[in-house]
């Protein structure tokens, strides 16, 4: 079980996994977001929330639009905000994850956002922190995304207003993929009727059914009558691995088109954790089209972080009164 | 140097003893047991009142990590960790650095265990040389220097031409091959047991059958070449099964298991525990089962440590960048006995998967009670509480996932060429 995401009274101590977390406070941070996605409309896009906090975001790992929606959720926060990206070459020169932890640590960082390539780093990192250190999970390895399916939770909250009554179909890669286990955690949690995986075997967890899910292997039967289809990234290394013949042949399988979306509710969204492979796992036409929500997945990235950030770091000043 | 061990209840498995007496011992070896030796002036008496005494244990891999990674152990420190464990006899597999494969590294191995003289080291040379499955290595030399038997470690012989040669020259010298059964290509794609652990944990999986097609295709040669052979370390429930038909079919096969693979499951991952990261992985709970079942029926003789101990910074990391691997010499004992504690295996049955029948796999002389024999000692005080602490491990590794444990029995001496090399310090 994650060991010590919460503190004694139940706060968001840091943020590294869906797992274990209760109903109560997946919807604090939905309720939380709702609030400060107003501020991204005014003309003054900040508060003075965490005022003289530094955030590290220290990203072992490519990427882009979760690094800057993280930045610019500390920024409207009022955070001092440093990136680090260290290519997993940097530790080849000899330096260990911890001593580049600690090294950080040392300029008094309050919280670090940790992408990771390896499943369990986060978890890792969070063991090893000082204790008035947050750790934010933003992906490790092919375990967990817990903010990215935060923000798909109050993505599909905007548009279907009861979680119990839907169907939800996951679509791809879900062996590979943290958003897809964060994503099938938040879903349970939050009283999901139904959820569906859809994907070759070779794509699909052994053993996927105790993860809460039903298996479909084609899409007729696995996007019918479901309310949400929310399909997933191909990494194009898969071919590699003989996992898959080519991303011709997945989309033609397993590629969301306006047909094969026909056997989904007419009211259907569409969802996507980015970046798109326009023509692999969705058609440009769909990621375009009327019942995609893609782009506003993205906007309220910044929401959920803001949310993330602020109630784990209040937490730390509420601990530190406590002991003063 | 006369010794006396008092009252003990002496169990010896290979002859059935189990009674409440004496046991002298003069020059390193045992005089007289389940007989009163009058007017024995014993220099050194040990009283074993209400204390187990069998053979000393027999363990078939231990890695001491010398020659090749002093800074993490040596012989002379797990060879101490080893009696502390109430293990005499334990043998090395051949991937030290440099490999097993020649003479002078056998003689180093045993000269340095001479020299630290406290258990009995013996060494399995390489099936083919440096292990690199291409080409034969000098088997009738190895064992001519004292080998056991031989083995590829775990680095598997890939190529099925060079593996069948290598199991027709070792079934022409007499020599035992020592399996470690995994197919490489399913094996190394993973860190954990391909299961609902693995499926949670975002983890790579390594499939049963990364086990049961390489002991399928071993059995199969084995068959063919007639070459007597041991299976190292099973894990999963289906090679038991295989294994059990084939020594129903009359194959000349063996098989152990480690210990921790009787106690611990997928499930003791935990969150990312990087200290239950060991190979093969810890499988399902059925898996589990299976094995002592295996072991209850006799399909698996022997219980063994596998032990491999690593210095601190090896397990610290994310999970699959961690090495895998345990310190098992200390726990070999109590986690063995906690079966008999737990009625899943008789008495008799443990202490006999610890000594005689390693040894009898092993091909050697040990394990065993009887007078004329080398005094290999252990005594166990079978009636101790107390919390596993691998922090105070002898062995230069404390990697154990088994932190905290509550164990019941624990060594209180051993005894070695008549010798007392381990003797626990009082609480």
């Amino acid at each position: 079980m994650p060991s010590n995401q919460l503190t004694e009274s139940g706060q968001l101590r840091h943020f590294l996994t869906i797992e274990g977390l209760k109903r109560p406070l997946l919807t604090e941070i939905m309720d939380r977001a709702e609030q400060f996605s107003g501020i991204s409309h005014r003309q003054v896009k900040k508060v003075p929330l965490l005022r003289g906090k530094t955030i590290i975001n220290l990203f072992f790992e490519n990427s882009t639009r979760t690094r800057s929606t993280f930045e610019l959720a500390a920024k409207r926060l009022s955070a001092d905000v440093m990136n680090f990206n260290i290519n997993t070459s940097a530790t080849s020169k000899g330096e260990s994850l911890l001593d580049t932890l600690h090294n950080l640590e040392a300029m008094h960082t309050d919280m670090f956002v940790v992408r990771h390539n390896q499943s369990g780093a986060a978890e890792f990192i969070a063991q090893h922190v000082a204790p008035h250190v947050s750790v934010i999970n933003a992906g490790d390895g092919c375990h967990a995304h817990p903010t990215q399916a935060m923000l798909d939770m109050f993505t599909i909250r905007r548009h279907k207003q009861d979680f119990a009554n839907l169907r939800v179909a996951i679509i791809g890669d879900i062996l590979h993929s943290r958003v897809a286990r964060s994503q099938i955690q938040a879903l349970a949690t939050l009283g999901v009727g139904e959820i569906r995986v859809i994907g070759p075997q070779t794509l699909l967890p052994r053993e996927s059914q105790t993860l809460g899910v039903h298996v479909y292997h084609d899409m007729e039967s696995g996007l019918e009558g479901v309310d949400v289809v929310i399909t997933l990234r191909l990494q194009l290394e898969r071919m590699q691995g003989a996992l898959l013949p080519s991303a011709r042949e997945y989309f033609r399988c397993y590629g969301l088109t306006e047909e094969k979306l026909k056997y989904a509710k007419p009211d259907a969204i569409v969802m996507h954790p980015g970046p798109i492979n326009r023509g692999v796992e969705i058609a440009s036409s769909v990621a375009d089209g009327p019942q995609s929500v893609i782009l506003e997945q993205v906007t309220h990235g910044i929401a959920i972080r803001m949310a993330v950030m602020s109630m784990a770091l209040a937490s730390q000043s509420e601990q530190a009164e406590i002991e003063e | 140097m006369k010794i006396c061990i008092l009252n003990g209840r002496v169990i010896d498995p290979a002859s059935q003893l189990d009674i409440d007496h004496n046991i002298y011992i003069e020059d390193g070896k045992i005089v007289a047991i389940a007989e009163d030796l009058a007017g024995f002036d014993a220099d050194i008496e040990i009283d074993a009142y209400n204390k187990i005494v069998c053979p000393g244990l027999v363990d078939l891999s231990a890695r001491l990590r010398e020659p090749g990674q002093e800074h993490t152990a040596t012989i002379e420190s797990e060879t101490r960790a080893a009696v502390a464990g109430g293990i005499t006899t334990l043998a090395v597999p051949p991937d030290t650095d440099p490999v097993i494969d020649n003479p002078a590294v056998v003689e180093l191995i045993e000269d340095r265990a001479k020299k630290a003289g406290r258990t009995m080291v013996l060494t399995v040379g390489a099936l083919t040389q440096k292990l690199n499955g291409e080409l034969l290595a000098e088997m009738a030399a190895l064992k001519a220097a004292g080998c056991v038997g031989v083995s590829n470690g775990v680095t598997e012989i890939k190529n099925t031409v060079v593996w069948r040669r290598a199991l027709e020259y070792a079934a022409t010298l007499d020599l035992t091959v020592f399996i470690n059964a995994a197919d490489p290509w399913l094996q190394k794609q993973g860190c954990v047991h391909e299961g609902t652990v693995s499926a949670r944990l975002g983890l790579s999986g390594i499939p049963e059958s990364a086990e049961t097609i390489a002991v399928s295709r071993d059995l199969i040669l084995i068959e063919q070449t007639g070459v007597r052979a041991h299976f190292h370390s099973l894990s999963t429930g289906k090679a038991v099964k295989l294994i059990r038909e084939a020594q129903d079919r009359g194959l000349p096969v063996t098989a152990d298991v480690s210990a921790h693979h009787l106690h611990l499951c997928e499930h003791d991952l935990g969150n990312y525990d990087s200290f239950s990261h060991v190979m093969p992985p810890l499988r399902g709970v059925r898996d589990r089962e299976q094995l002592k079942q295996g072991l209850r029926d006799g399909v698996i003789q022997a219980v063994s440590s596998h032990h491999q101990p690593l210095d601190a910074d090896a397990k610290l990391g994310p999970f699959a960048e961690t090495t895998p691997g345990l310190s098992a010499l200390e726990t070999l004992l109590p986690l063995t006995l906690k079966l008999v504690e737990d009625d899943e295996i008789s008495l008799h049955q443990a202490i006999a998967s610890l000594t005689c029948q390693p040894a009898a796999i092993l091909g050697i002389d040990a394990g065993q009670l009887k007078a004329g024999a080398s005094a290999d000692i252990c005594i166990i005080d079978p009636d101790v509480q107390y919390d596993c602490l691998p922090s105070a491990f002898i062995s230069a590794g404390k990697n154990s996932p088994f932190g905290g444990w509550l164990f019941q029995h624990q060594v209180s001496h051993t005894l070695f060429q008549g010798k007392v090399v381990y003797q626990r310090e009082p609480n």
